[in-house]
């Protein structure tokens, strides 16, 4: 099997006492698209800001077969686990060429960074087709509009060669088409990839996810396919309160088919 | 196409008009007392330069830049004080004020060889050392501004006082050769001119090569962007000292060549105020250009010169007013006007620019491998 799969394991987050991510054991393996979810404060975003470095946390956080835990953000990038942020963060007054020509980067020479770019490296233009930016290639990235700022991020983790990539609700804020898009991208490179999404957006999460996990309070409530999560009681809990529930009132928050 | 073809043209355009500007038509009309006026702030655009690097494009709001200046002005100072003084002498202020005779840090100055590489080195080496310090615990913004004049008023009263080594607040004066060459002759004052406008030349192409490479790209990326630059795998303190030292770099020639054009350095231009002075110039002239900074620079010290030949006390006041009005109503420095100018004009022309907001259908399309 290959090794590049997540393996969390005891992770923990604790600010100040409040504990925010509470030993959560999480495994997602490669060529997987696995959607976080849960109520707000459940402890989604913690938990990537873990793993990526933002914050502290105890317990183990495996990629590949190393620990991430205790590394400086750019230490754990360059082992190829890439992020998002709920706010797309792009370098406005740089080109989309810029933008992906500095993600694809991070191990250039000192001499290489002090020359200017001769030629377009391959990985970028590939990274600007899939993502369907190319046209735009010479566009500020600061009059982008919403959405073609999220997929020029997600085209910038693709060129930094990140085998991990963890989304923070990449289609907030999108239209209907533009969350379509996405989720077809993210189904084209989650295949050779380990991709993790955080995301309020139910419908978005029934069409394009292949594994869901709900977290709750800082702990793992249910973990299975769509159907098996959305099926199970503890979750219909979680979104809906206590009691029993008609299968049309979890319809509405959970949608279809449970 | 036609934008980078033209942007590269104007580029060396600018070049060349700059270089007839300095080294035939400056000397043709202005008196010798002139042209060592222009020198004095052709060495202030020298730091403004850096100043441009390392705030304009790469964020770092440095107000202590005359700390750079002041370790080149003085080093090279002091080589002249004790080439006046002759081998084994001891420099006039120190005889005067002092029998202990030189002290043993001055020593090694002696020599030219040792001050030249001193003066390249030393303040380089402070500005590394502080943007790795500073840099690395994320110290930034206001914060790292405080920082930086605090260090710049630290260094003025560690001058003051002392007065044996340093002259304290008279400073370092009265020097009579540079290098064997006689600072009395104006020949060799026009030399010291041409020096410093090939300097500025140099030190601009250098700011310009950074701008257009790989490495000028990322530093913008890292002031607008920082964390996110940090999530691709890079370390941002690396990147934002590399610039800092440059800049700490092009201060501390500037200050040396300072110190034998205008003939005295002292606490009073190296301090807080003179390295505000130096910043407002940029931030007037537009501090993310590459002329912006230069041009402001030497505009801002000759209109002191002038105002102050009129009314001695009104300059503070004009450079206040002149600071606020650009900061409150041209961000962008008077370059902004410029590039304004140049996107109205880019408008009007229906083959520049690509539609900033296409259809989402338009963009998804696949691109069939179309690279302009």
């Amino acid at each position: 099997m290959n090794k590049d799969y997540l393996e969390l394991s005891g992770l923990t987050v604790s600010f100040d006492g409040f504990v925010a991510v509470d030993g959560v054991d999480l495994t997602v393996l490669q060529g997987d698209l696995r959607f976080l979810i849960g109520p707000n404060g459940a402890g989604k975003t913690t938990l990537i800001d873990a793993v990526s470095g933002l914050v502290s946390a105890t317990g183990r956080a495996e990629f590949a077969g190393e620990d991430l835990l205790g590394r400086k953000v750019h230490q754990i990038a360059r082992r190829g686990v890439g992020r998002t942020f709920q706010t797309a963060t792009v370098f406005e007054e740089l080109s989309v060429l810029q933008n992906l020509d500095i993600a694809a980067g991070a191990g250039r020479s000192p001499w290489t960074l002090l020359r200017k770019r001769s030629g377009v490296p391959e990985a970028v233009t590939e990274a600007m087709e899939t993502v369907g930016l190319a046209d735009l290639r010479d566009t500020k990235a600061g009059i982008l509009a919403h959405g073609q700022k999220q997929w020029l991020e997600i085209g910038m983790l693709l060129v930094q060669d990140a085998r991990l990539l963890m989304l923070d609700e990449p289609v907030a804020g999108m239209s209907a088409e533009e969350k379509d898009e996405t989720g077809r991208l993210l189904r084209r490179i989650c295949v050779d990839r380990t991709v993790v999404v955080v995301e309020h957006d139910m419908d978005f999460m029934r069409s394009f996810a292949k594994s869901v996990t709900v977290l709750h309070a800082g702990k793992v409530l249910s973990e299975g396919t769509v159907a098996e999560v959305q099926a199970d009681p503890k979750v219909q809990e979680v979104y809906l309160g206590p009691g029993q529930h008609s299968a049309e009132e979890a319809a509405i928050v959970l949608g279809e088919g449970v | 196409m036609t934008a980078l073809l033209r942007s590269r043209y104007a580029v060396g355009i600018g070049f060349l008009v700059a270089a007839v500007l300095l080294f035939a038509v400056a000397p043709a009309l202005l008196t010798t007392f002139r042209l060592g006026l222009l020198g004095k702030y052709l060495c202030y655009a020298m730091v403004a330069v850096g100043i441009g690097l390392a705030w304009g494009r790469g964020g770092m709001l440095t107000l202590g830049q005359g700390v750079f200046f002041g370790i080149g002005a003085y080093l090279m100072a002091m080589h002249l004080k004790l080439a006046d003084a002759g081998p084994g002498g001891v420099p006039d202020f120190m005889a005067l004020i002092s029998s202990d005779g030189v002290p043993g840090w001055w020593e090694p100055f002696r020599s030219g060889a040792v001050t030249i590489v001193a003066i390249l080195v030393l303040p380089t080496l402070l500005a590394t050392l502080l943007g790795l310090a500073t840099f690395r615990r994320r110290v930034r913004g206001a914060y790292f501004a405080i920082l930086s004049q605090a260090l710049a008023a630290a260094f003025a009263i560690l001058l003051i006082g002392n007065p044996t080594a340093t002259g304290g607040s008279t400073g370092l004066n009265n020097f009579k050769g540079f290098f064997g060459f006689s600072l009395r002759d104006p020949a060799n004052r026009q030399m010291l001119y041409f020096i410093a406008a090939g300097v500025l030349l140099l030190m601009v192409f250098v700011a310009w090569r950074l701008m257009v490479s790989r490495f000028g790209e990322l530093l913008v990326a890292c002031r607008d962007a920082e964390e996110r630059v940090r999530f691709l795998g890079y370390d941002p303190a690396t990147i934002k000292t590399v610039a800092f030292a440059v800049a700490g770099m092009m201060a501390g020639i500037g200050g040396a060549l300072f110190v034998p054009i205008v003939g005295i350095i002292s606490p009073n231009d190296v301090g807080v105020v003179p390295s505000i002075g130096l910043l407002i110039g940029v931030a007037i002239g537009g501090r993310t250009t590459l002329a912006g900074p230069v041009l402001g620079a030497i505009a801002v010290a000759w209109a002191e010169t002038t105002l102050s030949e009129q009314f001695p006390s009104g300059w503070t006041y004009a450079q206040g007013l002149l600071f606020m009005l650009v900061v409150a109503f041209l961000p962008g420095g008077l370059a902004s006007l410029v590039s304004w100018r140049r996107r109205r004009s880019d408008t009007a022309d229906p083959t520049a620019g690509a539609d900033p907001e296409p259809a989402p259908a338009e963009v998804l399309a696949p691109a069939e491998g179309r690279t302009t």
